[in-house]
C-alpha cells in the first residue's frame, strides 16, 4: 500500500510538472508573466531599500524636471524623485490588493462552501445578499463603502474586498455544490469523517484550482481598483507615494506639458495589472486548457 | 401573450433586488462614522443643537422606525441636502445627469462599433494578425486604468497636437448652452438647429467617450469574438453553407443573430464598469455630471449627497438590467413561442 502510493507520488508530481513546463513552453507570455511579478515583488520587498531617492525628501530648485540620468523619471512640483515614489509605491499598492482578495478569498470561500453544502434557507439568503452586491456598480459601492466607514487605507481594503466577495463565493459554491453527493464525498463521510471535515478537506480543495485564477485576475482588478480609489482622492492621504495618487497629482501638470509625473506611475500601474491579468490567463491555461478564449 | 407574462415576472424578480438596494444604502447612510447628528450639525454645533438635528433626522428613533422613514422620504424623492452646493440631492441629481448619460450612451456606441466588428473580424479569421491584434486589445484594455488613458489622451491630442479643445467640462466658453430639452447637449442643439454649438459639444465628447470606450472595448470584442466562434461551429451553419448560401448571408444572417444574444447580456456587465469608470473619467475631464459631483461631495465628506449618487446608480443599474433582459426577450424568439 505504502509501496504504490510512494511509487505513484513522484510519478504524478512529474506529470504536473512535465505539464506546467509543456504550457509555458508553448506559451512565453506567462512565462514572461511570471518574470514580470517577481520583479515587482522584488521591488515591494527592497523596494525602498534599492532607491537612490527618499521618496519623502522635497528638494525645491529640481522641482518639475524632466527624465535625466539623475532622475530616470523626472522629479515632481516637490522636486521629488518619481522613480523612487514609483518603486517605494509598489509595496502599498500591492499590499493593499494583496490584503483586499485574501479577505475576499477568505469570506468568499466560507460564505460559498456553506450554501454549496448545505444548501437550503443559507443558499437563498446568500444568493439574495449577493445578488444585491451585484447590482451596485462596483466601483461605486466601494466609493460609498468608503465614504460611510471613513476615509483611511483599512477602509480602502474592506471595500475593495466586499465588492470581490461575490465572485469568489459564487464559484466556490458552484464547484462545492456539484460535489455534494459526489462518490468520494460520500464515502469520506461513511468512513466517519464529519460534514465540516468532509467540507474542507474533502471537498472545497477542489474548488481551489479554478479560485487561483481568479485570484490572479482579481489581483490586477483590485490594484486598479485601489488606484481609483485614491485616484479621486479616498484612501491614501498624500506625500504617501501611492501610484493613483501620483497619477491624480501628475494630472495637474499634464494640460502644461509635465508629462513624466502622471505616465510613469500610471504605466507601473497599468504594467502591474497587465502582469496579473496574463498571469490569470496562463493559469487557466494550465489548470483548465478547455477554457482557452 | 406568455412573453407579456415573462417579461412582467422579469420585472417581478427585479423588486427584490431594489428592496435590497435600499437597504444596503441605508445601512450604508448610518454607518457613518461616530454621530451622524455631530457631522450633520456642522463643526459650529454644542450640544443643543445636535440633540435638534438628531431629533430632526429622526436618529433618536429605534432603527427599524429610521428605515421606514428612509423608505418614506425616498418614494417622495427626498435624498436629503447636500451641504456642499445647498440644493436637495434629487434636484442636484437629475440636474447632472443627463450629462454622465450623454457621455456614456456615446461611449457604449462608440465601443460597439468598433469591437462587434472587431471580434468577429477575429472570430472568421482565427490565428491571423486581426485575431492576434483582438487579442493584445482585449487584455490591455482591461489593463488600462481609465483616468490613466484619459490623461495620456488629453496629453497627446490636447496639448502635442492641439486637436482637442481644453479637457475642462461639456462646453467651452465661447459657446452658449442650448436651450434646455432632454438635457443632452447632443440632441438639444440639434433640436435647436444650433450646428455651430453642437459640433463644440461633440469636440468636448470625444476625448471622454473615447477613453470610456477603449475601456469597454475590451469585454465586448472578446465575448463578440467567444460567442461568433460558437455560432460558427454550430450545425445550422454548416448546413447552411452546405445548402450554398453566400458568406455574408452564413455570417451576418445566422451566425451573427444568433452571436448577439450572449453580447447583449454582457452588455449589461459592461454597463456596470461604465458606471464605476464614468466617476473617474468625469474628474479627469471636470465632466459636469453625477460622478464628478460625488467625488466634489467626497472631497468635502457630503455623505448625504454621496449615499445618494450610489443609490441612484445602483437604481439605474437595476433598470439597465432590466431594460436589458426586456430586450433580450424581444430579440430571442424562442422566448415565448413554446
Amino acid at each position: 500500500m505504502s509501496d504504490t502510493s510512494l511509487a505513484a507520488t513522484p510519478r504524478k508530481g512529474d506529470k504536473t510538472l512535465g505539464h506546467i513546463a509543456y504550457v509555458l513552453k508553448g506559451n512565453p507570455v506567462t512565462l514572461l508573466a511570471f518574470g514580470m511579478l517577481a520583479v515587482f515583488l522584488g521591488c515591494a520587498l527592497f523596494g525602498p531599500s534599492l532607491v537612490p531617492y527618499d521618496p519623502l525628501a522635497t528638494n525645491a530648485p529640481r522641482a518639475l524636471e524632466p527624465p535625466s540620468w539623475a532622475h530616470w523619471f523626472g522629479t515632481d512640483q516637490l522636486g521629488r524623485d518619481v522613480f523612487s515614489r514609483v518603486i517605494v509605491a509598489t509595496r502599498l499598492d500591492l499590499t493593499i490588493s494583496v490584503a483586499a482578495v485574501a479577505i475576499s478569498f477568505a469570506f468568499g470561500s466560507v460564505l460559498g462552501s456553506v450554501a454549496g453544502y448545505w444548501g437550503g434557507w443559507i443558499d437563498a439568503v446568500l444568493n439574495r445578499l449577493l445578488d444585491t452586491i451585484m447590482a451596485f456598480p462596483l466601483f461605486v459601492l466601494a466609493m460609498g463603502v468608503v465614504a460611510a466607514l471613513g476615509n483611511t487605507v483599512e477602509n480602502i481594503i474592506i471595500a475593495t474586498a466586499i465588492i470581490n466577495i461575490p465572485f469568489y463565493a459564487r464559484l466556490v459554491r458552484a464547484e462545492v455544490n456539484i460535489r455534494r453527493y459526489a462518490g468520494f464525498a460520500q464515502a469520506a463521510k461513511l468512513a466517519g469523517n464529519g460534514d465540516l471535515r468532509v467540507l474542507a478537506v474533502h471537498i472545497f480543495p477542489n474548488a481551489l484550482p479554478p479560485m487561483m485564477v481568479q485570484v490572479s485576475l482579481n489581483l490586477g482588478w483590485a490594484i486598479l481598483n485601489a488606484a481609483g480609489l485614491s485616484f479621486i482622492g479616498l484612501g491614501v492621504r498624500p506625500p504617501t507615494p501611492e501610484w493613483g495618487i501620483m497619477v491624480a497629482e501628475g494630472a495637474n501638470y499634464i494640460v502644461s506639458g509635465e508629462w513624466w509625473m502622471a505616465l510613469f506611475p500610471g504605466l507601473w500601474l497599468m504594467l502591474a495589472v497587465f502582469t496579473f491579468n496574463l498571469l490569470g490567463d496562463g493559469l487557466r491555461d494550465i489548470v483548465d486548457p478547455r477554457k482557452r478564449t | 401573450m406568455s412573453r407579456t407574462r415573462m417579461i412582467l415576472g422579469r420585472v417581478a424578480q427585479a423588486l427584490p433586488v431594489v428592496a435590497g438596494v435600499v437597504v444596503i444604502s441605508f445601512l450604508l447612510t448610518r454607518a457613518l462614522p461616530g454621530d451622524p447628528a455631530a457631522y450633520f450639525a456642522g463643526p459650529a454645533a454644542n450640544e443643543a443643537s445636535i440633540a435638534q438635528v438628531r431629533e430632526a433626522l429622526g436618529l433618536d428613533k429605534p432603527l427599524i422606525q429610521q428605515f421606514f422613514i428612509y423608505v418614506g422620504d425616498l418614494i417622495t424623492g427626498n435624498l436629503g441636502q447636500a451641504i456642499s452646493t445647498g440644493q436637495p440631492v434629487a434636484a442636484d441629481l437629475a440636474a447632472r445627469l443627463p450629462a454622465s448619460l450623454e457621455l456614456t450612451l456615446v461611449a457604449l456606441v462608440l465601443s460597439c462599433a468598433i469591437a462587434i466588428p472587431l471580434g468577429i473580424l477575429a472570430a472568421t479569421r482565427p490565428g491571423t494578425w486581426v485575431d492576434h491584434l483582438c487579442r493584445v486589445i482585449v487584455t490591455a484594455g482591461v489593463s488600462m486604468p481609465t483616468f490613466f488613458t484619459g490623461i495620456v489622451l488629453i496629453y497627446v491630442f490636447y496639448y502635442l497636437a492641439g486637436w482637442a479643445p481644453s479637457p475642462l467640462g461639456r462646453l467651452d466658453f465661447i459657446y452658449l448652452a442650448p436651450p434646455h430639452v432632454s438635457g443632452f447637449y447632443l440632441i438639444d442643439a440639434a433640436l435647436a438647429g444650433d450646428w455651430f454649438t453642437w459640433i463644440g459639444a461633440l469636440k468636448q465628447l470625444i476625448l471622454p467617450a473615447t477613453t470610456l470606450a477603449l475601456f469597454t472595448l475590451a469585454p465586448i470584442a472578446r465575448m463578440t469574438r467567444a460567442a461568433m466562434l460558437t455560432a460558427l461551429s454550430s450545425d445550422f451553419i454548416r448546413t447552411a453553407r452546405a445548402a450554398g448560401l453566400g458568406r455574408g448571408k452564413v455570417l451576418y444572417a445566422y451566425a451573427f443573430r444568433n452571436a448577439l444574444l450572449p453580447v447583449v447580456t454582457t452588455l449589461g456587465m459592461v454597463f456596470s464598469f461604465t458606471l464605476g469608470a464614468n466617476v473617474l473619467v468625469e474628474k479627469v475631464f471636470a465632466w459636469p455630471g453625477i460622478g464628478s459631483y460625488a467625488v466634489e461631495a467626497l472631497v468635502v465628506s457630503d455623505y448625504a449627497a454621496v449615499q445618494g449618487f450610489v443609490l441612484a446608480m445602483a437604481l439605474l443599474f437595476v433598470l439597465l438590467n432590466l431594460v436589458i433582459d426586456i430586450a433580450y426577450a424581444l430579440i430571442d424568439p424562442r422566448i415565448g413561442v413554446a
